[in-house]
């Protein structure tokens, strides 16, 4: 139950126990890359309180532009934006984004190949607001779209990174958004974010975590909790979507083929069925088990009650682990 | 405005009663949001007059019986509203009162934003821009029903923005559906603050979209009644009420707080806000 004086819609500060934050990392990367490139352009759908554009409204208020409450309109002028030379950043939320404005994206930016960055919050239950804000199938949908860059980052550094990347990159590219006080997790100085890059952040022999988005976090503390029992977890971090780098999976898979998915996002279309598609198409065979949003949609609550109740917890991770490393080894294909 | 004159009283509007009622629909709004820090209780006070006349002067509806099939339709097209029907729906007795404090709860099904599942609720709220939509869907089926039910669509100013409620409206005039009544509760304020796109005139808009229109302050409970009454009237035109209404309306120091969509009350002492509302006396 949530505590008196608790409200639920709003705000992450849950998922930040334990780690150093940054406030706003998005909007400070975009400032900077507002510096360097002048045809940058900030957009809004009514969201710039929610989505951290504000400091890019307040350095360039001349290339800021809040369209109202019309995400497909945000999405229009944003291409046309884009075909007219600039480089628009338009922020609303996944829900909005992909369930409102997805023929605006099919056609003014992925068919097109338009230069349109598409920034979106509050993915999968990072809100408690329940199954109008809750972005649980946008990965599927986005992956699904032929031409389109998916991005699910980790943590602040990787939000910092990434949100400099894809300045550079010339084409459409849809990116989840961590906003407000978002956790450090993966160190500034080491990390180096690539589009259509995995990294193996622990290496491991006995089971292999294959996560994206913010459930890197919690792959890394199960990885770390197992190992106090003498379990070596490996943890690879999956954070573009599409394009989906095959390589790194399938050479983890070939190691270690006891795999834990895990994503903040249906385990149908996104990162499970992507790493399964990966294996099956390479003739690989792993025993895995699913970590994600089953196939509903979820109530309204605190985050910590919605990462209990739909499994998503590190605790839930752990537990994967361990019915993955009691299952029959993999046995090579029979042969015909 | 429309010149006060073409705004008479309903004759049998017992206008002391509604004001008490929306009085009390206030009271249940301050209980929800007390001690929670943060919330809609802005926009849940500045549409409590308009939820009053609704629900006990205009509306056919049955407590006992939620889903009449006969009953007048209301949807609520702005979810995060969800703190004003709540109260409406206690106050008329299809939720209880008990439940108020687990508004927002886990588990809760006083959920911060409408879902269709709790009793009472016409439509699932909360991605902005569906209601009209299917205000215009209940009206046509009703009418193919032989019904003479009317419904009743509460929208935001923000609302105005999206294209899919211009799509409706449209599509309502050209369908002539005369029992089909938009209350659109300007109230000045979306997410980023004060309106950030504007949708003015809005009334002249509605006009021109062929629905009946009339505009009015929509705190003020002899102007409403008076709406509600020259909408029944029979024209083969969909209705169009539009309501200025004031955020926080009827507790001066919610009243005085910043015009913010996510209103930011932890400074406020909920006992006073209580002792103020009851103090009115309107
Ligand atoms: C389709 C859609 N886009 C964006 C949002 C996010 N959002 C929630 S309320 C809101 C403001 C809408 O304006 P209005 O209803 O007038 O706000 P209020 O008066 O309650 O501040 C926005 C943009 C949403 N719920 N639905
Ligand atoms: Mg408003």
């Amino acid at each position: 139950m949530t505590k008196p004086g608790q409200t639920t819609a709003m705000g992450v500060p849950e998922l930040a126990e334990g780690y150093p934050e940054v406030s706003a990392p998005f909007g400070e990367a975009l400032v900077n890359v507002g510096r360097q490139n002048p045809k940058v352009i900030g957009l809004t759908a009514d969201l710039g309180k929610y989505t951290d554009i504000l400091s890019f409204a307040a350095a360039f208020p001349e290339r800021y532009f809040n369209v109202g409450m019309a995400e497909q309109n945000l999405i229009g002028i944003a291409a046309g934006l884009a075909r007219t030379g600039f480089v628009p950043f338009c922020t609303t939320y996944c829900v909005f984004a992909t369930r409102r404005a997805y023929d605006f994206i099919a056609i003014g930016c992925a068919l097109s190949r338009t230069n349109v960055k598409i920034i979106a919050g509050l993915p999968g239950l990072t809100t408690g607001y329940g199954g109008t804000h809750q972005g649980i199938e946008d990965l599927a949908l986005m992956r699904a779209m032929p031409n389109l860059t998916v991005i699910d980052p980790c943590d602040a550094t990787e939000i910092a990174q990434a949100t400099a990347v894809i300045a550079d990159y010339d084409g459409p590219v849809y990116m989840r958004l961590l906003r407000g006080r978002v956790p450090v997790v993966l160190d500034p100085v080491t990390y180096r974010f690539e589009i259509g890059k995995a990294r193996l952040l622990r290496k491991g022999t006995d089971v292999a975590f294959i996560s994206t988005g913010l459930m890197t976090q919690r792959t890394l503390e199960a990885a770390a909790q197992l190992a106090n029992d003498g379990v070596s977890a490996a943890v690879l971090h999956v954070s573009t979507l599409k394009p989906f780098d095959r390589e790194a999976v399938l050479s983890l898979i070939e190691r270690v083929p006891r795999v834990i998915t895990a994503e903040n996002h249906v385990t149908t279309g996104g990162l499970a069925s992507a790493v399964a598609d990966a294996a099956t198409d390479a003739g690989l065979r792993l025993r895995l088990k699913r970590v994600g949003i089953p196939d509903c949609f979820c109530e309204c609550g605190s985050l910590p009650y919605l990462a209990k109740r739909y499994q998503m917890d590190t605790a839930s991770i752990v537990a994967a682990a361990r019915t993955v490393l009691e299952e029959e080894p993999v046995l090579p294909a029979a042969v015909a | 405005m429309l010149p006060t004159h073409s705004l008479q009283p309903h004759p049998i509007a017992d206008i002391p009663r509604l004001q008490r009622a929306a009085r009390k629909l206030r009271r249940h709004m301050l209980t929800m949001a007390a001690g929670k820090g943060q919330g809609y209780i802005g926009q849940g006070l500045g549409f409590a007059d308009i939820l009053a006349a609704l629900y006990f002067h205009e509306m056919k509806h049955d407590p006992q019986n939620p889903g009449w099939e006969d009953r007048d339709r209301f949807i609520l097209s702005t979810g995060h509203y969800s703190i004003a029907l709540w109260a409406a729906l206690v106050e008329i007795g299809v939720l209880s009162a008990d439940e108020l404090a687990q508004y927002g709860a886990d588990g809760s099904r006083l959920e911060m934003s409408t879902l269709d599942s709790t009793p009472g609720v016409e439509m699932t709220g909360g991605s902005l821009g569906h209601g009209l939509g299917q205000g215009v869907g209940m009206a046509l089926g009703l009418r193919l029903a032989g019904k003479s039910s009317r419904v009743f669509v509460e929208l935001s100013d923000g609302e105005l923005q999206e294209g899919s409620t211009w799509e409706a409206a449209m599509a309502a005039a050209h369908f002539k559906l005369d029992g089909l009544v938009a209350v659109i509760d300007c109230n000045s304020i979306q997410a980023d603050g004060p309106i950030v796109l504007n949708i003015e005139p809005v009334a002249e808009k509605w006009r021109a979209f062929g629905w009946l229109t009339t505009e009015i302050d929509g705190n003020n409970m002899q102007q409403i009644i008076a709406a509600l009454h020259a909408v029944r009237r029979e024209t083969d035109q969909p209705k169009a009420i539009v309501a200025r209404t004031v955020p926080g309306k009827g507790v001066p120091c919610i009243e005085r707080c910043e015009k913010a969509h996510f209103l930011n009350v932890t400074h406020i002492d909920w006992e006073d806000a209580i002792r103020e509302l009851e103090a009115q006396h309107d």
